[in-house]
């Protein structure tokens, strides 16, 4: 079998669609919505946020044993802080102008609800190896659902792919226009749920009465 | 008076946190099943943020600001500190909530009794540590005026949470789509109020 076992398979492709932590466990959606009005700035938040959950996981799952209950909250808030400025601090040096974009939504994966949960939920009650798969798992599940707004976003909105053109001129010289209203904030919206209803519509299981 | 004022009208209207920014939005959709609760934890987040944004702009301007330790003598002049932020805002933020969460079981069990579920959960809402890391960013002049957009980011989830509970309570009579019900219906109504308030966007003051 490898490297993995078909758990710890389970526990890292997971995340990705059945049990996909926006769309279907409703967390992180407060960053999913509002960094995604382009393709790029939406990566390196998918990215940071897989990177802060994993290792925050690790940790948490390292200390799991010596946390006292009463204080876990304030341990876990101080943990994903200290990773959080790691990142924040690295994105100001190699990738300023992203950087400017994400504006204070990098400082806010630490309230980010998917590593609170992943934390609570997973980290507290396993061992490190399998919350690192876990952090993965779900800081992927994220970032594809960022991507696939940023995708159509960007597309529908500038009409370009991480900042090139992509809709030819001679569709502009016929009368094709931008639509600004997907660059605005509730367009976000509407496109979450678009894709919970593809999503919901594929999985019955899913659906809420 | 006259720029507090316009601080305070903007941060409920034009930045709403949950319009404008989508803060808060974990809890907002979590939460917003009947209007009682969603009044209870509006009402908890506001006074979280009134209190917690004072506190975190005497931090931010006297402790980690470059150049804010001026006030312990030249050579602490130059020290910047303000990589330091995060983890001291958050801190600050778990700390009051744990406060607050004991203060009011001992002196008003009644309303901790409403709250108490809400209360420690705060600490993780998005809008609480927002509201201090856009303080930072805003840059604002004094006190007084870091309170009043404390205040009005407060009122204005307040305001989001408790219409976005009332519609949500009428939708039971309404048929919605097998996939769209529960979560999916929710964002399309957020969206709704969203470009609802967009038209507040001109207010000029």
């Amino acid at each position: 079998m490898g490297l993995l076992t078909s758990k710890q398979k389970e526990i890292l492709l997971g995340p990705l669609s059945k049990n996909n932590p926006v769309v279907v466990q409703m967390l992180g959606i407060c960053s999913a919505l509002a960094v995604t009005s382009k393709l790029e700035p939406a990566i390196v938040m998918g990215i940071s946020v897989t990177v802060v959950v994993a290792f925050a996981n690790v940790i948490i799952s390292l200390l799991r044993n010596t946390i006292p209950n009463r204080i876990r909250i304030i341990v876990q808030l101080v943990v994903a802080a200290a990773l959080v400025t790691i990142v924040s601090e690295v994105l100001k040096a190699f990738a300023f102008e992203v950087n400017k974009q994400l504006s204070v939504f990098v400082g806010l994966i630490i309230t980010n609800c998917i590593l609170m949960g992943r934390l609570e939920a997973f980290a507290l009650a396993n061992r490190p190896w399998d919350s690192f798969l876990d952090g993965i798992g779900n800081g992927l599940g994220y970032g594809i659902i960022l991507v696939l707004i940023g995708f159509f976003r960007e597309l529908f909105g500038s009409g370009s792919l991480l900042g090139i053109k992509v809709v030819p001129q001679v569709f502009y010289d016929w009368g094709y226009v931008d639509n600004g209203l997907v660059i605005l904030p509730p367009m976000a919206l509407f496109i979450v749920a678009t894709i919970i209803w593809v999503h919901r519509s594929r999985n019955k299981e899913l659906q809420e009465n | 008076m006259e720029q507090m004022l316009n601080i305070f009208i903007r941060s409920i209207f034009v930045d709403n946190m949950v319009f404008a920014y989508y803060l808060g939005m974990c809890s907002f959709l979590a939460v917003s099943k009947n209007v009682k609760t969603a009044l209870g934890l509006g009402t908890a987040v506001t006074f979280i943020l009134v209190c917690t944004l004072p506190i975190n702009y005497i931090l931010e301007n006297y402790v980690l600001k470059e150049g804010a330790l001026a006030w312990l003598g030249e050579d602490y002049a130059d020290i910047n500190l303000s990589f330091l932020s995060f983890i001291i805002f958050i801190a600050v933020i778990a700390s009051f909530t744990q406060l607050v969460e004991m203060i009011v079981e001992r002196f008003a069990p009644a309303l901790y009794a409403s709250l108490g579920i809400f209360l420690p959960l705060i600490a993780v809402n998005c809008a609480i540590l927002g509201g201090s890391l856009f303080m930072q960013q805003k840059d604002f002049p004094n006190v007084g005026i870091a309170t009043a957009y404390g205040l009005g980011s407060g009122i204005g989830w307040l305001l989001a949470i408790v219409g976005m509970a009332a519609i949500r309570e009428k939708l039971a009579y309404s048929d919605i789509p097998k996939p769209l019900r529960g979560l999916g219906i929710t964002f399309i109504l957020t969206g709704l109020m969203g470009i609802g308030f967009m038209c507040f966007s001109g207010l000029k003051i």
